[in-house]
């Protein structure tokens, strides 16, 4: 009872639940999407609460659908009926519109939690393919939708959705006089629910996710202007220096079991790649070469890490063997080849590519030896895949501006997430989903 | 011979140095360097100003007897992934490195840059390489390792915005930093 009644001053006080309107710093601007997408229909879902609806879930599983570039999402007022169960479907109203599926659904808000109920309708089939019924908190309605938007590209494309992953990113902004305010942020995959979690006026970089999306390791410049490797917790928010050696301390990169640290020190003389046990706290040199050796990039078996090398008088892509420390060169074709990482199959990897002097994201497929590069803008850097292994975000410029921006792993699908704030850099896919939701029926 | 090099060398470090320890002891200073210097060839001749630190730039004498100074130039510019000093930038260098030679207590920040292009990671340990030249180039003119400190802050830290070559040209640069 206390706690319907607080949640009640809470809706009178912001009118809504006010976590639910948290602005989005990312836009999302499709630039290239299918010529053939996926015709879906995301039926506004029933709220059987006393109160209004607090979120439109039903816009925003469209938008992600959308953004897709894989889906072509019907608008509200060309749907002839709601229905809210499938005995209300009329199938050849909605094959006349052409729809291929249909997404229908409601909500059971009680004092604590919402029940949302929801199924995906194949219309060529006239049955349902998938039905779900799962329990959130109030606050995780975003979450939920998400959620749904994973379930319905699975079941239309095969492929596990990404919509309910985080991006971490860095924003620099201008602030007062010459200084410049940098940030590390993460937000839900459709550029929402911001959430800042460090500011410096000396420069962020290398932000990467540890393998449970539990706590992100970076280089941060604020101990006396000078680079350390910080492994900062994000559920307690505690922050450690890892290393802080003369000379470079970057590129940390958490081995798949996330017990080890791969990162770049030149405490020794010159760039080289280590491991950091994280529970030992054992440093272990594992390149030994007067040239640069940076951006370690684990394969999924742990067993070995790609990295960025200029020994062969340029830079390239290198792969170390950990049992017994032999390197193999990966990468011939351009004269730039750097911060790769490797799908989760092991079959290609996803790098920055130099051709005719621009820099682009391309995708080297390791059995073919065929290099496809995937974007067409220039000063494209900081390519990471998502967890589905379909999507590659990276940095790139607009106006003058750094941005964001996707493009699915064919090259087809393209979209700009250009920002409210300042230069956008450095966006990190989270390898786990933001929330799992326990399925009851 | 060898007792004849020690006094050129303390005949133009002892005065450099105690100027900067001891600013506002001048007749101190000036007696204790003639107990010192018995032939004191060079400063009956010409006495140059001791380098000094003025906003993070070295400004020494002009070296022309006018008793003039000039400020060093303290930004060197590098070829796209490149860590190679440019010929052209020796000469100036070498003064910063007499600098060195002649004041111990000189301090200096060799910070490295590189341009935007390119991953960030690369261009700190470019950034770095670039700083490492530098510095490797001051000390066998002379400088010490211990006055010395290198940084790299690869292509956070551009000095000019714009998306072109000749800005891109600009950043891709090594600063020295003057304490």
């Amino acid at each position: 009872m206390y706690k319907k009644n607080l949640l009640n001053l809470f809706i009178c006080l912001f009118g809504f639940y006010p976590f639910l309107h948290l602005n989005g710093e990312l836009r999302i601007e499709i630039t290239q999407g299918l010529d053939k997408a996926v015709k879906i229909a995301v039926v506004p879902f029933a709220w059987r609460g006393k109160r209004n609806s607090p979120a439109k879930l039903d816009q925003i599983i469209a938008n992600d659908l959308r953004i897709s570039g894989r889906f072509e999402p019907l608008k509200k007022e060309n749907m002839l009926s709601f229905p809210e169960n499938e005995s209300e479907i009329f199938v050849r109203d909605w094959r006349i519109l052409g729809t291929e599926y249909l997404v229908f659904g409601h909500l059971e808000p009680n004092e604590v939690e919402v029940k949302l109920h929801f199924a995906i309708y194949d219309v060529a089939k006239a049955a349902i393919v998938r039905r779900r019924t799962v329990n959130g908190l109030p606050r995780e309605l975003r979450d939920m939708a998400h959620y749904v938007s994973d379930q319905i590209f699975e079941v239309v494309t095969g492929t596990e959705g990404s919509f309910s992953t985080q991006i971490m990113y860095v924003t620099a902004e201008k602030s007062v006089g010459d200084k410049s305010l940098y940030a590390l942020n993460i937000a839900d995959s459709d550029g929402w629910g911001v959430r800042r979690i460090l500011e410096s006026e000396e420069p962020i970089l290398s932000a990467t996710w540890s393998p449970d999306s539990r706590a992100v390791a970076y280089v941060s410049f604020e101990l006396d202007g000078r680079p350390g490797v910080f492994l900062h917790d994000l559920l307690t928010d505690k922050r450690e220096v890892l290393t802080r050696f003369a000379g470079l301390n970057g590129a940390p990169s958490f081995s798949p079991d996330g017990k080890t640290l791969a990162l770049v020190l030149s405490k020794d003389g010159n760039p080289d790649i280590y491991l950091l046990d994280l529970v030992t706290r054992d440093l272990r040199r594992i390149t030994r070469h007067y040239g640069i050796d940076t951006e370690p990039s684990w394969s999924a078996d742990g067993e070995s890490i790609i990295f960025t090398s200029n020994r062969g008088g340029q830079p390239q892509i290198y792969q170390l063997r950990l049992e017994d420390l032999q390197i193999q060169r990966l990468t011939f074709e351009g004269d730039y080849n750097a911060k790769a990482s490797l799908l989760r199959d092991g079959s290609a990897l996803v790098m920055v590519h130099r051709r005719d002097g621009v820099f682009h994201i391309a995708m080297l497929n390791l059995q073919t030896g065929m290099l496809n590069v995937l974007t067409e803008t220039s000063l494209d850097e900081s390519p990471s895949v998502a967890p589905n292994g379909s999507l590659v975000i990276y940095a790139t410029q607009e106006n003058g501006e750094g941005i964001l921006a996707t493009v699915s792993v064919d090259g087809l699908v393209k979209f700009n997430l250009p920002s409210s704030s300042g230069d956008v850099r450095e966006p990190a896919w989270s390898p786990n989903k933001k929330k799992i939701f326990e399925i009851f029926e | 011979m060898i007792f004849q090099g020690a006094k050129r060398f303390f005949g133009v470090t002892i005065p450099a140095f105690l100027l900067i320890g001891c600013a506002s002891q001048g007749p101190e200073y000036a007696e204790s360097t003639e107990n010192l210097i018995e032939e004191s060839v060079v400063q009956e001749s010409y006495e140059p100003a001791a380098p000094r630190v003025e906003a993070g730039k070295l400004v020494v004498d002009s070296g022309d007897k006018s008793g003039g100074s000039q400020t060093l130039v303290g930004i060197f510019l590098f070829d796209f992934d490149q860590a190679i000093v440019r010929r052209a930038a020796h000469a100036e260098l070498n003064k910063h490195a007499s600098a060195l030679a002649g004041d111990r207590f000189l301090r200096v920040r060799i910070e490295g840059h590189a341009d935007e292009r390119g991953t960030r990671e690369y261009n700190l340990a470019l950034g770095e390489r670039r700083a490492d030249a530098v510095r490797a180039y001051l000390v066998s003119q002379g400088a010490s390792n211990s006055q010395i400190e290198v940084i790299s802050y690869g292509e956070e830290k551009p000095i000019v915005s714009g998306k072109n070559e000749r800005s891109w040209a600009k950043n891709r640069r090594v600063e020295l930093v003057y304490r």
